[in-house]
Parts: C-alpha cells; structure tokens; sequence
C-alpha cells in the first residue's frame, strides 16, 4: 500500500526569527505552548505562544454534530453481535443514513451562517465528508449489486449536484422559459442526470414554441419516456432489462442515422448522449462539472448493468477523459478512486491525511468494521485500525470542557487500549467545582477505577484544606479512604476546637456513621462531639459513660485527656451523682497515667462551653495545681459515692 | 495549526522552561532573569500571572509542578547549585480579590556542587519524591516522609557519573510490573566515555537506584530525555533530543519468576525512530499526554511534531517556526531582542492556517 506522501504544514510563529532562536515548547491539554530562548546562552525578550490544532471542536455548530453522533454510536455498538451479518444490513445501512443527516443537518446549518471565511471552510469540508460517506454507503455497506448499481450512484450524484433545480426554478419562473439563457443548460443536465420526466417537462415549453418541429420533439419526447430503468423490485432480470436497453439504445440510434434531429443542435446532443458519446458528454464538462458525474452519466448511457468489480476501470477512465492531463489528483479524487476500487483501507488511509479530523475516519471505520469489511491488521500495539482510529478521535474530544463527557462512552467501545486511554486522562480533567469533580469520579467508579477515584478525593481534599474549609476536606478524605488525611483533618478540628470553643460543620460531624472507623482521630472527634451532644441534652451519665471510654478504651489521645478530665469537671460537680464509684475511681486512674512523667498541655478552652463557671480561672491555674483541683473534686464525688453507698 | 494567544511572559531574560500543571490551568515560567512566575488561565483562556518572585541567585534552568495530591508545590532548579521546593499558600483576602497569590520556599537542597541541570518529581505512586542532577554529574533522589511537612526531605542516594548530567527522565509506569526507573542524559562531549543515556533500576532488596543499561549507541551529548506514558505496555519508550531526535524501546527481559533478585532487570534496546529533520542540536523532547505525538526543539529554531500512524511509521507532521515578522501589534518597545530587553506586549492572534488540501494526520 502506498502512502500518500505530503510535507508537514509549517505554522509561523510571529514575533521571532528562528535563525537566531530557539523555540522552546511544553505541552498542554489541547494546545502546545512555544516561547523564544536560547538553549546554552542568554539575553532577549521572550514571548509565549499558545499554539491550537486547527480547532473544529470548539465551533458550536460542529458541537452538536459531535453530540447527534455520538449518540449513533452508541446505538450502534449496542446492537447484538448474535444476529448473521446479512440480516443487519438493513440496520446499518439505516445508521449509515443517519450519521449522513446529521452530517447534512450540521452543513445546512453552517451554511446559513453567513461572511465568515472560517465557517465557509469548514462546510465546504462538510459537503465534501457527506460526499465520501454517501459513495462509502452505497458501494460497501449496501453494496449494490449489478443493476441497482448505476441507480445508487444516480442518486448519489443527484444529491450533490442540487443546483440543477434551482436553476430550473429559476427558468421556469421566467417569463419566457424556453428563451432563457439558461434553458438547454437545464434540459441537458436533467438528461445528464437520468432525470427522465423532469427533462421532458421542461422539453414542452420548448415543444409548444416550435409547432414546425413538433413531430421532432415528439419523437425525442417518446425515446425519453420509453427509456428502460432497472427495477429491482420486479420479477424482471437483470439480462431481461439488458435486453430491453439494448433495444431501446438501437431505436435511439436509429433515430441518430436517420437525422432525425439534424436540425436542432440540441435535441441531436441530447439523443447522443442517450447513446451514451463519450465526445458528446464532454462537450458538456461544465454542466457534469465533475469526473465522477461523468463517470456515472457515463454508466447510466453506456453499461446501466455495470458490475461492482468492474467499476474501478470505468472510473479510472472516466477521470482521465475527464480531467486536464496537466491537472494534478486532488486527494477527494483518490479517495474517491480508492472507494471505486474498493480498497477501503486507501479509502480510510486517505481520508486520515486529507481531512482535518478524526471525527470521520472514526465514525464511518467504526461502521465498516461493524459490518466485517475490516480485515484487522495487527499493530503496534495489538489493537487495529478502528481502535486506533477512535482513540484519536476521543482523545481529541478530551480536551473539551463539556465534549469530553462524550469522548468516555468512546473509550469504554475500545477495548484493547480504550481503558487506560481513559484512565490517563480523565485524571487530567479540572476539578474546577465540586460538582464537576463528583460526575468524573462517578464515571470513574461506574467502571471500577478506584485509583482514579482515590486520586481525584484526595486532590479535592487537600484543595479545601488548602482553603480552610475543613468539613469538604474531611467528606473528600473518607470518600478517598485516606486514614492519614482523614486524621490530619480530625486534629484540625480538635485544634480548633480547643481555640474557639465551637466545633464547624456539626453536621457533618454528627453523621458520620461507619466512615467514623477510618481513622482513629476521626473516631474520637466523632464520639467527642457526641459526648458535647449528650451533655447538651443533658443526658449526664451517659455522656460520662461516654465520656470516661473515650479514655479507658484509648480511643482518645493523650494530649487530649487533660481537657477530657476537665470536661468531666462539671459532671463531677453536678448536685446528683453521675460518676459511679467505679467510674471515679477509673477518672482517678486516668488521671494518674496521665501525669505520670507525660507532659501534657494545658488545656485553655473556655468552659462556659458546658455551662460551667468555675470560681476562678482554670486555664490561668498553673498545672501542678489544676490538677490539684481535679483530684479533690474527683475524691470528693467518690465520697459521696461512697457515702451513698 | 495556528497561533491562538500570545502572552507577553514579563521575564528581564529568556525563559528557560515553561511548565503546565496536572490539570493544564496553570504554567510556570522560569528565566535568567532568576525568578519563577506563574500563571492562571481563567475561565475565558486569558492568562494571567498570579505570582512572580526571585527564587535562586543564578539562572533558573528548569521549573516543574508537583502532583496536585500534594497540594500546589513547585520546584526549580538553577546555576547557582541548589534546588528549590516552593508551596503557595492561600494568601489574605485582599490578595484573593488581587488575583494574586503567594508562593513560600519550604526547602533549598543545596547538596550540589556544581549548576543543577534538571528537577523532577517522581511519578506520584512512589510518595513526595523528586531526583536533581547536576553538571559535575551527580543525581540525587530526595524524598520527602512526610507528605504534609514540605519542609522536610531527605537525600536517599547520590549516584555520580563521570559525565556531567543535563537531563532527567522518570518512567511514568505505576504498574507493578515495573520496578521505578529513572534515565539520565549527559550532554558531556567527552569522547572517551561513549553511551549518554544511564538508566537506573529501582531495586527493592537494596531500596536503591542501580545502573540498568547505558545506552551506548548514544554517543554525542544528550540535552533531553523523555520517557512517553506507559499505556499499559510492557516495555518502556523513551526519546531522546541529541544531535538528532531519537525513539527508544526497552524491553524488559527478566521473568517475574526471578524472585529476589538484586540485580536491576535486562533491559533488550530496540531503536524505534531517529529523525534529522532539524538537521541540527535538538534541545528538547516532550509527550503528550496520550503518548501519541512527540514534539522536539532544535538548533534550527523550530518545533517539530512526530507521530506514528496505525502502522507504527514515524513521520513528522507539523512544524513551528518562527517567521521572523514582528508580533502585531507591539508598540515602539523592541520586538528585536539583542540584551536583556524590556517586557513585551500582550496581544491575542488567530490567524488560521487553515487548509482543505493536503492536511496531515493531525492531532
């Protein structure tokens, strides 16, 4: 297979000159960014460049292309792989029409927008991709046998050559028809393009301004209704139709050598086109205005039963005749030569060089493949040609802020690479909102990449730590399972907690059910605050219970138990007693570990927090005597435990 | 492909790095003129530079960013021996609403002797790590423990060569099949030693770095080094910018089966691609995220793009070059850079290249 060679595009970079710099370059999600420099010496001005792809994913219009396919290619992966291929047929050939009236409904809107030098570029490029899709459609995914050929390819032109019925309009909404200056251009092309009873309608009006020759327009009237038509559909074979044609081709010959036409230029031009004269219908290159028009004319006039396989000569000699020997092949001629040929791997190789996107290649080797007219090739990789073909079309979609959401269903259809395509890149996306964040780690868990998921919370996490906000840090640090964040966090907490006072985001806190056991931070911050919620409630002895397990099962730190105890102060003072001799007698214990050779801080949270003002300032209390204090009240609860009995 | 934005990058000097983080909102820029700045892309793809401060007392050669699992970390590198490690921190309000922000050195690695030539952080599987190396050709792998306390890092090895060291590459792979691997280039013009490129093994019995492979048909001076992503492969690509751009592959040949092994495994190097297009010094290779192009920088003063088809045929298939034409639009400040000139002009281009014919595979 040969490459089509071409030289890379250069794309100037203003502002500097390369003779005297070097360009530096660094890589970016969807651009690339150069800047002057100089790699060993110094000195200068830089600038930094952003340079783009010629970008077509940012047009809105070429936007819902994008989405209307994507949604085609979604229905088409899903259909069941049981069914034998001729029975789908029918469907995928359905999908191929599809995929070409979104194609269809993206030019026509591209077309209304009007003056832009871009936008007409890029649907020019359009009518040409509908152009390769359609022929693509009728010679391998319907794959038209003899016959039904040449009228495929009929409407193939048909639908591409429309300006013959505006001109027609325009002729025939003139006050003189069959005067106008474009009159015979019409009839001929209507001829040109097999449409019968159109030509011989606008034959009429020139019949009705020559009753003289009446006879003759009435003879040419007949041999172009008379002309036979392959119908598919009958009983009619196609040797039966060739019969027929023949014999038809033989009157309008007749009618040739009889000069029956003689005096009319035209209708003896129209007649030896039904003869199919090769000189004839190159009179007229500027109404067939292409090759592959000709080609078909060509056909229709001289092998209406032409075979698939023998449409590649037809072809190839077609586009001699028809161009200027001079004239170079433009790459839509041989990608449209391949697709005569039928060698669909040129026809997707030429297509990856010549058009400006992924999105075409992709789509329509995705179908081919689907209807098993790739042979796969074994790559590089071990992936083929589909494969390679989509994930660069994905990737590409990636860089989009909305797109990329699309790109993902591509990726999942890939199955040799499409994994950790998506894997390395959906890291990539910006986390810029909580709720942007939350839909890439949802596609993210929907296909079990956990790593991905760990990633992404853990960056949200340190995100909002970053900025204070220590409730969102916390939520992402469990949904991440990161003990050690999670704990880093908790302490947070604590410490503010011990400066203000106050716990933040109580709700959180308040909820945080099993995720509580990540870390054992957490869990005391979480049994702590259920401790102050208890107390609020006033419901005493079990938030001493709670209170005195925080320390005895060592769920709480010791640099915490100083304020532990004091919290447990105006419990101990309550006028009931909430401490059971068992319990004090632990709170005594407690005390005892924690000052024995352990520094611990003082504790400097206000009390009033729990409604208790002591008769002096605790915090400002020197440490041996704090505790003092803590002894003597904890004895004295014992007492009365005691004294109780 | 065409110029979308042109942003006037304020350095005194030329840049010598600029870098893009994770998530490609923000780049840092690196110069002569000794300081980092770096910038924001806003929503509507302005740039705009949050933070400029002078961060060595040499030239900067190279900035990169950390993994945003450890917060907004940078580090650099520079002539005047050290490396840097610098975390913004969230500034005061006023600041915010300035749209600045503030970057703070947790740590100076001042192990080298000689002109650090490259920093870069380990792949973030591997914790808070970083290698620099250095003219007198030392590496060094730093780790910092504790992931919270930037301040604290500590050298975990040093491994000298007899060729000064330019450039750093580590292989991105997180995959267990992979040991950890760090190459290094040498652009050392020193004929006696020939094989530019080490390449060095992770080895978990030793938890050292050994010597894996020395490329030894890497002959002239190497000025960068790159591994592409993994992709799941089993062996490594790796590209090099030396007298001419060059694709490697590594093979890994040892079985899994080796238990216990201290040796670093055998490495089978197959050259993939060698292009001379600049026809000149390449200064500089780098991977897209996909590992589908590579771009490189030379002598020649342009940029080229490399791509392998579905038939792993390398071509190149655009090139950057500067035109010579001065920016539009710049005022009477001097476009011409001659010495150390004065700060440039911010303007917007989109010019389209725009083309139907002949395009090449792009992307």
């Amino acid at each position: 297979m040969e490459e089509v060679d071409v030289e890379p595009t250069t794309t100037p970079i203003p502002g500097f000159d390369s003779n005297q710099k070097h360009l530096g370059f660094v890589w970016g999600p969807g651009d690339i960014l150069v800047y002057e420099t100089i790699y060993k010496a110094s000195g200068g001005c830089p600038f930094v460049h952003e340079v783009r792809k010629d970008e077509d994913i940012y047009s809105p219009i070429l936007r819902k292309l994008f989405n209307e396919s994507h949604h085609i290619f979604v229905g088409l992966q899903r259909i069941r792989e049981d069914l034998p291929s001729k029975n789908k047929k029918p469907q995928f050939v359905s999908i191929s029409k599809n995929y070409r009236s979104v194609i269809r409904a993206c030019m026509e809107e591209l077309q209304q927008v009007a003056g832009i030098v871009y936008v007409y570029h890029v649907s020019s490029c359009i009518i040409t991709l509908e152009l390769i899709w359609n022929l693509c459609e009728v010679l391998f995914i319907d794959a038209a046998p003899a016959g039904s050929l040449v009228l495929h390819l009929l409407d193939w032109v048909r639908l591409h050559k429309a300006d013959v019925d505006e001109k027609a309009r325009e002729v025939l909404a003139s006050e003189s028809p069959a005067e106008h200056q474009a009159y015979w251009d019409v009839v001929i092309s209507y001829v040109l393009q097999g449409r019968m009873d159109e030509a011989r309608q606008v034959l009429v009006k020139q019949a009705a301004l020559q009753p003289a020759a009446r006879v003759m327009f009435k003879l040419l009237d007949n041999l172009l209704m008379k002309m036979p038509i392959f119908n598919p559909g009958e009983t009619q074979t196609l040797t039966e139709f060739d019969v027929k044609w023949r014999h038809w081709r033989e009157e309008v010959d007749h009618c040739l050598q009889d000069q029956s036409f003689a005096s009319n230029r035209h209708l003896e031009d129209i007649c030896k086109i039904l003869v199919g004269d090769e000189d004839v219908l190159l009179e007229y290159k500027e109404l067939l205005s292409t090759w592959y028009h000709f080609l078909v004319t060509r056909l229709l006039f001289s092998h209406p039963t032409v075979k698939p396989t023998e449409l590649h000569y037809y072809a190839q000699s077609s586009m001699h005749m028809f161009l200027d020997t001079r004239s170079v092949p433009e790459p839509l001629d041989s990608i449209l030569l391949a697709a005569f040929e039928f060698d669909i791997h040129q026809v997707i190789k030429d297509c990856s060089i010549a058009l400006n996107n992924w999105w075409f290649v992709g789509h329509l080797t995705d179908l081919l493949d689907h209807c098993k007219l790739l042979q796969s090739h074994n790559l590089h990789f071990g992936s083929n040609l589909r494969e390679f073909l989509l994930l660069e079309y994905a990737s590409g979609l990636f860089t989009h802020h909305s797109l990329w959401q699309l790109a993902v269903d591509y990726f999942d259809h890939c199955p040799e690479f499409g994994r950790v395509y998506l894997e390395l890149q959906i890291e990539r996306v910006p986390l810029d909102t909580e709720r942007k964040a939350l839909k890439v780690i949802r596609i993210c868990e929907q296909r079990q990449m956990t790593e991905q998921v760990r990633s992404i919370c853990k960056i949200m996490a340190k995100k909002a730590l970053r900025n204070n906000r220590l409730g969102s840090a916390l939520s992402w640090s469990i949904r991440a399972k990161d003990a050690a964040f999670a704990t880093l966090i908790s302490e947070r907490f604590l410490q503010d907690y011990c400066a203000k006072g106050t716990f933040s985001d109580l709700d959180l806190i308040d909820n945080l059910g099993p995720a509580m056991l990540l870390s054992d931070r957490l869990t005391f911050l979480g049994k702590y605050r259920e401790f102050h919620r208890l107390y609020g409630e006033k419901r005493f002895s079990d938030a001493a219970k709670l209170l005195l397990s925080l320390m005895t099962a060592k769920i709480a730190p010791h640099s915490f138990w100083m304020t532990l105890l004091t919290d447990a102060l105006p419990l101990l003072e309550q006028k009931e007693v909430i401490f059971s001799a068992d319990q004090t007698h632990e709170l005594m214990f407690c005390l005892e570990e924690l000052t024995s050779g352990k520094s611990v801080p003082t504790p400097d949270r206000p009390m009033q927090v729990l409604g208790y003002t002591p008769p002096y300032p605790l915090s400002n209390v020197c440490f041996p005597f704090n505790l003092l204090i803590h002894c003597f009240i904890i004895c004295s609860n014992l007492y009365s435990c005691l004294a109780r009995g | 492909m065409f110029v979308a934005r042109s942003i006037a990058a304020d350095h005194k000097d030329l840049i010598h790095d600029v870098s893009y983080d994770f998530h490609g909102r923000r780049m840092a820029t690196c110069s002569s003129d000794q300081s980092v700045k770096v910038w924001d892309k806003s929503d509507n793809g302005e740039w705009n530079c949050t933070a400029s401060w002078k961060t060595h007392s040499g030239s900067v050669w190279r900035v990169t960013w950390a993994h945003p699992e450890f917060g907004q970390v940078l580090a650099s590198c520079s002539f005047d021996r050290t490396a840097a490690v610098w975390e913004e921190i969230v500034g005061e309000s006023n600041d915010k609403q300035r749209g600045l922000s503030h970057w703070i050195k947790r740590t100076t690695l001042v192990d080298s002797r000689t002109s650090v030539t490259d920093v870069k952080f380990a792949p973030k599987h591997m914790g808070l790590m970083l290698t620099t190396c250095s003219a007198d050709g030392v590496m060094r792998v730093y780790e910092a423990p504790d992931v919270m306390n930037l301040s604290q890092w500590s050298l975990q090895q040093e491994i000298s060569s007899k060729l000064s060291c330019s450039c750093i590459s580590w292989s991105p792979s997180s995959s267990r099949a992979h040991a950890p691997m760090i190459a290094v280039g040498s652009d050392d013009s020193n004929t006696a030693y020939s094989g530019k490129v080490h390449i060095y093994e992770y080895i978990e019995n030793t938890r050292k770095y050994a010597k894996a492979e020395n490329l030894m048909t890497v002959t002239d001076p190497v000025h960068d080094i790159a591994f592409a992503p993994n992709l799941g492969r089993s062996f490594h690509v790796l590209a090099i910018a030396t007298k001419d751009v060059r694709i490697f592959k590594l093979i890994p040949l040892r079985k899994e089966s080796a238990v216990g092994s201290s040796g670093p495994t055998k490495l089978q190097v197959q050259i993939l691609a060698q292009f001379d297009n600049h026809n000149s010094q390449v200064w500089r290779v780098s991977w897209n995220i996909s590992s589908t192009l590579l771009a490189s920088s030379g002598d020649d003063g342009c940029v080229r793009l490399w791509k392998a088809n579905y038939m792993d045929n390398w071509k190149c298939t655009a090139i950057l070059r500067g035109d010579g034409s001065p920016v539009a639009g710049s005022s009477s400040q001097a476009a011409v850079p001659s010495t150390a000139g004065g700060p440039q002009h911010v303007l917007l281009q989109a010019s389209s290249a725009g083309r139907k014919k002949a395009q090449l595979i792009p992307g």
